[in-house]
């Protein structure tokens, strides 16, 4: 009664669980829920329902107003339901009655057919009787048909055989060799079966002469050779239908190639340009050359195999000719292109080298297709990356040659009197770098062509690999910084002992353009290499640390040698200065000496050729008043105490005492010692050398009083100058102190001069 | 490392050569103002100890001295003389800047003398380090003759013929070299021969040395940047390395045990090796200074070792295996070498066959002008430096060891 009511009270909750049992793939029917849902009494649908329980359980929890709902609900689906099950037992009913008739009405039909297919099998049988009769009296004629036949056919093969000479010798007259040729085949076998009859054998010794004339024919035109490549093949095929043996066959048609191909190569040798002459090879030997292997393979290699001939395994033998064929010519061929390409020296324009080993490769492919396992294309490869080494080593040569015409340049320019003023150190070194790294990049440029894309052979492994990273790389880049930091390097060694023949400013250029190198242009250069030609560093290669190390140590060493080129030049100066004068019968001085001028003067244009390629650098802080204020320290105080009480025997201890001392406090100075890569560590080192020079010399002469005076103006001119070249001024006092010091120990009569009246004349210059 | 001052500034020094038992220098001091001095300097082997005698030399300063070879007391000098009159202490006094005025006609010549030392030297002048102050007398050296140059010009070196019975010499004087005869005991000397260098310009000899080989009949000598050989016998000049080295050429000296060997030092601060047949290439070349070298000697028994000087205040020794006497050197184990506080140096001369530089000694604080070894013991070896500082060193103890072994 209450069954809508609780499908209305479960809907939600069966809901949500159908989507449950949808997710795990339950039925809605499934057997859990049924039972579960069946155990409710209060289900009015339920096996288990119970009506006291429903009613109570109504009761208990609905209103009146509810109540009356529920029961007016219940009775109209009481009436519905009474009224659907009266119609289906009507519906049933109907459907019972109709097939009883149905069936009844079949059970008359199959008794009528049973009576008909009893009639069908008697006739049947009355058939096959009436036909065993028919064939058993034709039987008789059909075996004499049969034989009468097979008499004609053999008559007429009797007749083929009998006529077949008149036949071969019309074919022989009409040039229809082929005809003739298998007109032959036909009776071959059949006239060597019955041989023994003396009228075939007749026929057969007919045929035989026949047939070699024929061959001797077919030989004739095959030597000629004028005939087309079809008729060559026709005969080829012919002949060897007839047994010729192949391998002579082969040579022949090789020899008769051979001839032709040699023609070709000979034509090829006056050629000038390389692009022609790869040209005319290709087009004319390489294209011969193929067509040789295409049709040899057609005749020789690709033929069917029929009959006796099969067993030759004539292929085999004809594929191997072919290949030491093809090897010897393609020997000769390479042997003259390889000649061709080394006579290609000229490095201006690398395309046409680069188009012309193209196409002789891209060539060659067609040989590989042709022959498959043939070595012509890989050497006609090897060729090429000979080719490609070699351009290398000649783009290295011209590289290396043209560094050093630049240098040359660099030489007469420096040489040459100074037009444009004191600039021109930095215009030629960045003029020099420049041109160089232009030549360099248009060679790269140039060799890059190698690995165009379009370029057949550029995918090859060596250009991808070897010709990059060795050939590139190492042999042409690498190896040109190398031969830069060596031919500068050896501007040091050649020099040292035979007389500055390099200008002191080159080696200064020199020593700058190293530096750059090591500071930029090296690591730009390969990483351009790198980025243009895809290096990739399989095999070991130079490291850019290493060559920089290399260029700094090169750069290093020109400057060194930089500063003893030029110390030796003051050196000398002063040197001569001291050793030619006789400093006991010197006169008062009068005025500073002119080789300490020329000094002065030489440090200040070093000072300015420096100044245009290398930074200033650092040096101690200094007074505002250099010049005059040390040095009155050391010819005032210092040089007082150092000499005037050396009259006192007792006091000559004390002199040394105190010079011992003050050299224990000063930091031992290296004379020639490395510099570092700037103006005022230059300029510094080279005022050493100078100044050490003049305290060796000054120290092996002996001076009278105005000697002594001499040096001491000499000494203060140049402490008046040079203190502001120098990184550290104590240096210029340290030394100049010495020289006035040790001059003082040389004198036979040391009386200084004022130190006013030093001042007046140095003054007045 | 033992050192001593001498006062004055010096030059000279040569290890006294006819004396094969005590380790004895002699210097010679180099002053314009004092009375200058020969200086004794003593080294007792077994107790470290440095002593030196001063006898008087008071001809002037001494710019090259060397010893007779036959006789223990007999040497030469070379000094300077000023024809000024002579400075002397009591004249001079306490006053600061004397006002003396030297003549116009003042002049300063190179003098070569033999001169013999006092018998009693030994004991009569001798001090202690600790007490340089001489309270009485030194004694003279005896004059025994003036190899009178006058008309050859300042002479810049006297060498003693090598192992001779002292009784010839040499003298370089400006371009001339001059052979001589010592007679009467030395107290005659006279040209035998002479030969002189002609060429233009100013040519004057800056160094010499007499060759031990070939029986003493070759000489070797260096002017400016050329380095000559003379024969003897002809006074003929038999070979000429010219631009031997960039600069001045400053010292040579001979290969004790190898005859045509011969290694020179200058101002480019390299010591080079010749082999005089072929002088195109030196044998080998060290640029180990930074300044001029000033002198290189090669150690007497065991040519190996090369010593030089330099104003660079360096004295370096070398180890110039490659090209001595005994160039496969001795192989040694490991364990003979085992001497705790050499370890550090073991580990330097374990390759055997290695030119190396054995050690660099920096003591001095002024130009080192002079180096020798001495002449009795082999492992020993003077330097000399402007400021009067005398240092005597070892060959350190491992090297030695590995070179006997």
């Amino acid at each position: 009664m209450y069954g809508n009511f609780s499908v209305c009270f479960s809907a939600r909750k069966r809901r949500v669980h159908g989507m449950l049992k949808l997710y795990y793939g339950l039925n809605e029917e499934g057997k859990t829920v049924d039972q579960a849902e069946s155990m409710n009494p209060c289900d009015i649908n339920g096996t288990h329902f119970d009506p006291e329980v429903y009613l109570n359980k109504l009761r208990r929890e609905c209103s009146l107003g509810e109540l009356m709902d529920q029961e007016s609900c219940m009775v109209k689906q009481i009436r519905s339901l009474d009224s659907d099950m009266q119609t289906l037992v009507y519906e049933n009913y109907n459907k019972f009655i109709s097939a009883t008739d149905t069936i009844r009405k079949m059970k008359n039909d199959f008794k009528k057919m049973e009576d008909e297919m009893d009639c069908l099998s008697t006739n049947m049988a009355a058939i096959t009787e009436f036909s065993a009769h028919i064939s058993g009296t034709l039987q008789d004629q059909h075996a004499q048909i049969t034989k009468l036949s097979g008499v004609h056919t053999l008559l007429r093969k009797l007749q083929f055989l009998f006529e077949l000479p008149a036949r071969l010798n019309k074919c022989l007259e009409l040039q229809a060799y082929s005809q003739a040729v298998s007109s032959h085949r036909r009776a071959r076998c059949v006239l060597q079966q019955y041989s023994h009859m003396p009228s075939f054998r007749g026929i057969q010794d007919d045929c035989h002469a026949i047939m070699d004339k024929l061959a001797q024919e077919l030989r004739q035109k095959f030597r000629d050779g004028g005939s087309s490549a079809k008729d060559l093949s026709e005969c080829v095929e012919l002949l060897l239908q007839l047994d010729e043996p192949a391998e002579e066959l082969c040579d022949k048609f090789l020899i008769h190639a051979q001839s032709r191909l040699e023609a070709n190569l000979r034509g090829l040798e006056a050629e000038t340009d390389i692009l022609e002459f790869i040209d005319r090879g290709c087009n004319e030997f390489v294209s011969s050359l193929c067509l040789v292997i295409a049709s040899y393979q057609e005749l020789f290699v690709n033929r069917p195999q029929e009959g006796n001939l099969a067993s030759k395994n004539i292929p085999h033998m004809a594929i191997g000719k072919l290949h030491a064929f093809v090897d010897a010519m393609a020997t000769c061929y390479f042997s003259l292109v390889e000649r061709r390409i080394q006579e290609e020296k000229s490095v201006g324009d690398n395309s046409l080298l680069v188009r012309a080993l193209d196409r002789f490769h891209r060539r060659l492919q067609a040989v590989a297709k042709l022959l498959p396992g043939s070595a012509v294309p890989s050497q006609g490869t090897e060729i090429v990356v000979r080719a490609a080494r070699e351009r290398i080593q000649q783009y290295l040569a011209a590289l290396q040659s043209f560094y050093l015409d630049s240098l040359r340049d660099v030489r007469q320019a420096l040489a040459a009197p100074r037009l444009g003023g004191s600039s021109a150190g930095g215009e030629l070194l960045s003029s020099l770098s420049a041109s160089i790294l232009n030549q360099i990049k248009s060679v790269m440029a140039s060799v890059q062509l190698f690995t165009a894309k379009d370029i057949t052979f550029s995918n090859k492994p060596y250009f991808k690999g070897e010709f990059c990273s060795q050939g590139v790389r190492e042999s042409l880049v690498v190896n040109f910084i190398k031969f830069v930091c060596q031919s500068s390097r050896q501007f040091c060694e050649s020099v040292g002992d035979r007389g500055g023949s390099t200008p002191p400013a080159l080696l200064l250029l020199l020593s700058r353009l190293c530096l750059d190198y090591e500071t930029s242009t090296i690591t730009y250069i390969l990483t351009l290499t790198d980025e243009q030609f895809l290096v990739q560093h399989r095999s070991p290669v130079t490291a850019v640390a290493a060559l920089c190390g290399e260029a700094r140590e090169a750069a290093q060493k020109l400057l060194n040698h930089y500063v003893k080129v030029q110390g030796l030049i003051i050196s000398q100066m002063l040197r001569k200065s001291v050793e030619t004068r006789d400093w006991v019968n010197t006169i008062e001085p009068r005025n500073v000496r002119a080789v300490m001028k020329r000094v002065v003067e030489d440090t200040t244009s070093i000072d300015v050729q420096v100044s245009l390629l290398y930074e200033e650098g650092t040096r101690k802080a200094h007074s505002s008043d250099s010049s005059k204020r040390t040095f009155s320290v050391y010819s005032g105080s210092r040089q007082q105490t150092r000499y005037a009480p050396s009259y006192t025997p007792s006091a000559a201890m004390d002199t040394n005492f105190l010079s011992n001392i003050h050299k224990l406090f000063s930091e031992r100075i290296d004379i020639f010692s490395p510099v570092e890569f700037n103006k005022v560590s230059v300029v510094t080192g080279i005022i050493k050398i100078s100044l050490k020079t003049f305290l060796e010399c000054v120290r092996l002469r002996t001076f009278g009083r105005y000697g002594l005076q001499q040096i001491q103006v000499d000494c203060n001119y140049l402490q008046m100058y040079l203190w502001r070249f120098v990184s550290d001024e104590n240096l210029v006092h340290f030394l100049l102190d010495e020289i006035v010091g040790s001059t003082a120990h040389r004198c036979l009569d040391p009386a200084p001069m004022e130190q006013s009246v030093i001042e007046v004349i140095c003054e007045r210059g | 490392m033992y050192q001593l001052y001498l006062v004055l500034q010096a030059r000279a020094l040569t290890s006294q050569t006819a004396e094969s038992d005590a380790i004895r220098f002699l210097v010679g001091t180099q002053s314009l103002k004092f009375d200058n001095q020969i200086h004794i300097i003593d080294f007792d082997d077994e107790n470290n100890i440095i002593s030196k005698s001063v006898l008087q030399h008071q001809a002037g300063e001494i710019w090259h001295i060397s010893a007779s070879p036959a006789d223990k007391a007999v040497l030469t000098t070379c000094y300077n003389k000023s024809e000024a009159p002579a400075l002397s202490l009591s004249q001079l006094g306490a006053s600061v800047f004397p006002a003396q005025v030297v003549s116009s006609e003042s002049r300063v010549v190179t003098c070569g003398a033999v001169w013999r030392m006092p018998p009693e030297w030994e004991s009569g002048s001798h001090e202690s380090p600790d007490d340089p102050h001489n309270s009485h007398n030194p004694q003279n050296l005896e004059l025994l003759c003036h190899l009178d140059n006058s008309s050859h010009g300042n002479a810049s070196c006297v060498l003693w013929e090598p192992m001779g019975d002292g009784k010839h010499v040499i003298s370089l004087a400006d371009n001339h070299a001059l052979l001589w005869d010592l007679t009467e005991s030395s107290t005659q000397a006279t040209i035998s021969s002479s030969a002189t260098l002609e060429g233009k310009g100013q040519l004057k000899f800056t160094a010499g040395k007499w060759s031990p080989h070939h029986n003493c009949t070759q000489l070797a000598t260096a002017n400016d940047t050329a380095i000559r050989g003379w024969d003897l016998r002809t006074m003929s000049q038999i070979y000429c390395i010219e631009n031997a080295h960039g600069q001045l050429v400053r010292d040579l000296d001979f290969n004790p045990n190898k005859q045509y060997y011969l290694a020179s030092c200058g101002d480019d601060c390299k010591v080079k090796f010749w082999d005089v047949r072929n002088i195109n290439e030196p044998v080998k070349t060290l640029e180990e200074h930074s300044h001029w070298v000033w002198s290189v000697r090669f150690n007497h028994s065991h040519d190996q070792l090369v010593l030089t000087g330099s104003s660079d205040s360096r004295v370096i020794l070398s180890n110039m295996v490659s090209i001595s006497s005994e160039p496969f050197g001795h192989l040694v184990d490991d364990d003979d070498l085992s001497d705790g506080e050499d370890n550090h140096q073991d580990e330097k001369t374990k390759e055997p066959l290695q030119d190396s530089i054995i050690s660099t000694y920096e003591e001095h604080e002024d130009s080192v002008y002079a180096v020798e070894w001495s002449s009795a013991d082999p492992w020993l070896f003077a330097s000399l430096s402007y400021d009067g500082r005398l240092v005597i060193n070892r060959v350190p103890r491992a090297l030695k060891y590995h070179i006997l072994l």
